[in-house]
């Protein structure tokens, strides 16, 4: 494999990065600007602060200058890494996200696998058992899955497995401000399994029904027509030029669905209570924690563009067409 | 049919064994059109053709006329949204769906008319060999696999190279590799000449009687009528759907005298050795048009009768066959 | 030569029996849509106000008299639901079209160009790199909140799609001789746009809002579950969900079963329209 390549890569995606952030960060900030809230007033609220402190405050948010030196003076305090303090934790910004991200890291992931897994399969199931009972299972079940509101399902979920079966805790067992350090490994896996559970059935639906659409679309091309011809046939022609030629299709859009699983964890966090970043970002905004929430837009823009980049990165060097061609420009 | 099956079944050594006897197959098509109207296509009609042993059949038509619909009957890979009517005779069995199954890529193989046939995420080595799970029996193939890359001037180190890493040469001398695999009675080349130099012609064209000499039957399907005067020992002249005449392939020489039909004639005349003639007219596509013979718009010998009847295909000498109401005799 | 027309009879027929394909489509289509109009005439009607609070019937389970059961101040849930579902598809309507507004805006913009349509093409990136939930929360929180903010917010996040299938189809409209022909004679690029282009574009237009309805719809109802969205006091999906949690674990699972299940059916009913819809002006999808 050609690391130079890998470098230049990296690089390139990494100039896009700084330059998508200052574009989101800016236009965050003017959308909060614009809004009724008052930033200073709000970290404020009914305390009595010192003179010295509020002059800190005014010039960390640029109150009285106009929008433009605002913007650029909350991207210079950025670029130093300095992303406010949190009005609802009191502690700086980096470090409630730092938690918070890391505990819906886990949930994110454990889903993102086995959706992506069991999506998969059920998937080249239900392509390869065209119009069986299989592929209208699983169809109907992806398109029911599709209309459903994430959240609704998780409230369904919780009223089984929580309240009727009492397997689980019903949620709001941890007050807000206990973080995740206090709670036991135990607890945290106990308090993982349904929020895990909910996003992973979720997901299943999106990577299903694309497999299921590529494998037929697969079924349909000359090589995979020829196989048969010679002879191929049953589950090894699926496997010898299906899968072959589907994995790497599919592998790149479960990554490309960083979006969506970021957007469901908001949801179904706040659903089952879990300590992450979801939930943090829902209480930043219903009650204006505006650095936090500026900051956990931030995270989120990472983390999506990390999943594209990976996509990309597949996509470049692994599939041999692309890897070996000589003009392998970005 | 039973004529041929008696023939099998003779002892006489100078007549080659019939290999192959197709008799009266039509394929039609359905589908949907704008505002999901269904629409039936006929598409191939009242076919008939035999193959012997060591014998090239041609079969000519123009491009997209649906000929190639005839190879996939034989390998009974045809859509799902198809219908397919008829008998066909392979050495003497019924060539029902479950027999196809059992020689498609064995006794019969197909030589692809597309390049694109090839798997682009297979090493070529994987794919002339096929789908084969023991150990030794895929060592003997791969053996084998190297004594037919000889014969048709090919590296050995082709084995590891992924199909975009050929040339269009190269590509299609391996899909003739992979036809040759199982030492195959029935071989069937659905175009395998398209676009090609003079040289890689000649050339392709070659392999093809190298096969015959063998012993094995093979089925030339194709538009380009040189080609087809060059290589085969019979001409099947296919037209809108329809066999219009089968005819030795060494009738198609001096002036054409001995060709039967007015559309074959016209054809042979519009080569260029034989001066250009151009001919009016084009082929009708929708061929549910039965009460007059296919030619009739086009034809110059036309009598009343062509006008209500469309004509059966006629056997006026041995392998000689016309379909027309005026030429029934040579 | 008769035609064997046995074998080729569709999988479905057991639901339509011999209905052709067409005519079950185009029934499905006005079905649906008429059962869709019913429930928003039907939910002008309801006046919140008149939704009677009766203690002595508070917390009941489903009952003939309740459908969906009452909640703590013993209102009817059958009627506070349809009144929501009422709710979500006028904001659906609203957010789609305004949504389909910007696609259209964007993709006649990105073809006037090569800098325009760099510049569409930064933009959607820009869009696409945010969730969504969280983008809209952060536009319903800039402008204060409630129904203006929800609207505005749902219809920010979803012309992306409409936006490039509206692209690509101008591009390949716009190589057509006859634009060309116009071209020649002078005609200038908004005359082109609102004689050549729209005319055609329609059926895609038309198609894309009503694809739009139904995320539309779901993401405001997430939104206002959340507690971004419409107020307290609107009785929208969201709003009852998100009150049924609190009375969850006493048990009372119609508070969040019924309603959500008839937010499932609505989103549902307009993939129906849409999907049916697509079929028709693309028969290759009915050919699979």
């Amino acid at each position: 494999m050609n690391y130079k390549k890998i470098f230049k890569f990296l690089g390139f995606k990494f100039g896009t990065l700084i330059i998508l952030l200052i574009a989101v960060s800016t236009i965050s900030f003017i959308l909060v600007e614009i809004s009724p809230i008052d930033p200073v007033r709000t970290y404020i609220g009914e305390m009595s602060v010192s003179q010295e402190k509020l002059t800190n405050l005014n010039e960390y948010w640029g109150v009285d200058q106009p929008l433009h030196v605002k913007v650029v003076n909350w991207l210079g305090n950025l670029a130093n890494g300095n992303l406010g303090t949190s009005l609802i934790y009191r502690t700086p910004v980096t470090e409630v996200i730092g938690e918070r991200f890391s505990a819906s890291f886990m949930l994110m992931f454990t889903s993102w696998l086995l959706s992506g897994i069991l999506g998969f399969f059920l998937g080249v199931l239900a392509g390869f058992k065209r119009g069986s009972w299989i592929d209208k299972g699983v169809k109907i079940y992806s398109y029911i899955i599709y209309s459903t509101p994430v959240f609704w399902i998780a409230l369904i979920l919780l009223m089984i497995f929580s309240v009727q079966l009492g397997w689980f805790p019903t949620g709001l067992a941890v007050p807000i401000g206990k973080t995740a350090g206090n709670v036991t490994f135990v607890e945290w896996l106990h308090r993982l399994i349904l929020p895990a559970f909910t996003l992973s059935i979720t997901g299943i639906a999106q990577i299903a029904l694309f497999t299921r659409s590529k494998l037929v679309e697969v079924s349909s091309l000359d090589y995979f027509f020829f196989a048969k011809a010679r002879g191929e046939k049953g589950w090894s022609l699926i496997k010898r030029h299906g899968i072959r030629n589907i994995l790497l299709p599919a592998v790149t859009l479960q990554f490309l669905s960083f979006s969506e699983l970021f957007g469901g964890t908001i949801l179904v966090e706040q659903v089952f209570s879990y300590p992450g970043i979801g939930q943090a970002a829902v209480t930043a905004g219903l009650q204006s924690d505006i650095p936090l929430l500026l900051g956990i837009v931030l995270i989120s823009t990472i983390f999506v563009f990390c999943g594209n980049s990976m996509a990309d990165l597949i996509y470049k060097f692994v599939d041999p067409r692309i890897r070996e061609s000589e003009a392998n420009e970005f | 049919m039973s004529k041929n099956r008696n023939n099998s079944d003779d002892d006489i050594i100078e007549v080659p064994k019939t290999l192959l006897n197709v008799s009266n197959i039509s394929i039609s098509f359905f589908q949907y059109t704008q505002g999901l109207r269904k629409t039936v296509l006929n598409v191939v009609e009242d076919l008939d053709l035999d193959v012997h042993e060591g014998e090239i059949v041609a079969i000519l038509g123009s491009s997209g006329s649906g000929k190639s619909l005839l190879a996939h009957a034989i390998l009974g890979i045809l859509p799902g949204n198809s219908l397919l009517k008829g008998e066909m005779i392979y050495d003497g069995k019924i060539l029902d769906q479950k027999l196809k199954e059992e020689l498609r890529g064995d006794e019969i193989s197909l030589i692809p008319q597309s390049v694109d046939s090839l798997d682009p995420l297979m090493k070529v080595g994987g794919q002339v060999i096929g789908d084969i799970e023991d150990e030794k029996e895929r060592e003997e193939k791969r053996k084998e696999m190297i004594k037919i890359f000889k014969n048709y001037d090919l590296r050995e180190d082709v084995i590891d190279l992924y199909p975009f890493q050929l040339s269009g040469g190269m590509a299609r001398r391996v899909l003739f590799s992979t036809s040759m695999i199982n030492d195959p009675k029935l071989i069937i080349a659905d175009e395998p000449t398209p676009g090609l130099d003079e040289k890689s012609l000649e050339e392709t064209l070659n392999y093809l009687k190298i096969m015959a000499n063998e012993g094995k039957g093979v089925i030339l399907i194709t538009h380009d009528i040189q080609a087809a005067v060059k290589v085969s020992d019979k001409i099947a002249i296919f037209y809108s759907g329809y066999v219009i005449e089968i005819n030795e392939t060494k009738n198609f020489s001096g002036n054409g005298d001995k060709l039967l039909h007015p559309y074959t004639r016209a054809l042979y005349k519009a080569l260029p050795q034989n001066g250009f003639q151009l001919f009016e007219g084009t082929q009708p596509m929708n061929i549910d048009i039965q009460d007059k013979c296919i030619y009739y718009d086009r034809c110059s010998q036309s009598v009343e009768k062509c006008g209500h009847s469309n004509p059966d295909l006629v056997e006026v000498d041995d392998g000689i066959k016309i379909r027309c109401h005026v030429v029934r005799k040579i | 030569m008769s035609f064997d027309k046995e074998r080729f009879k569709s999988p479905y027929s057991f639901l339509f029996g011999s209905m052709n394909l067409r005519t079950k489509t185009l029934l499905i289509i006005s079905l649906v849509g008429l059962i869709l109009f019913a429930i928003v005439v039907n939910s002008l009607f309801i006046n919140v106000d008149n939704i009677t609070t009766n203690f002595s019937i508070k917390n009941s389970q489903p009952s003939l008299q309740h459908p969906f059961g009452t909640d703590w101040m013993g209102r009817d849930m059958f009627i506070r639901t349809m009144k929501g579902l009422g709710l979500s598809v006028i904001i659906g309507a609203m957010a789609s079209i305004l949504s389909t507004m910007i696609a259209i805006f964007l993709a006649l913009s990105s073809t006037l160009g090569k800098y325009f349509d760099h510049c569409v093409s930064g933009v959607t990136n820009l869009f696409l790199s945010i969730p969504h939930i969280l983008l809209i929360i952060l536009i319903s929180i800039s402008l204060g909140g409630g129904i203006i903010g929800v609207v505005v917010g749902v219809s920010l996040t979803h012309w992306i799609p409409l936006t490039r299938v509206l692209r690509a189809e101008i591009k390949q409209i716009n190589t057509s001789t006859y634009v060309k022909l116009s071209k020649n004679f002078g005609r200038t690029k908004w005359w082109i746009a609102k004689n050549h282009l729209l005319p055609l574009l329609i059926p895609q237009i038309v198609l894309g809002t009503i694809l739009i309805f139904p995320h539309a719809i779901m993401h405001e109802a997430s939104v206002t579950f959340l507690g971004f969205g419409l107020s307290p006091h609107e009785p929208a999906i969201g709003i009852i969900l998100s009150e049924s949690m609190k009375y969850l674990s006493n048990g009372a699972w119609w508070l969040a079963f019924f309603p959500g299940l008839s937010l499932l059916i609505i989103v549902l009913l307009f993939d129906l329209i849409g999907d049916n819809l697509q079929r028709l002006l693309d028969p290759t999808q009915a050919n699979e």
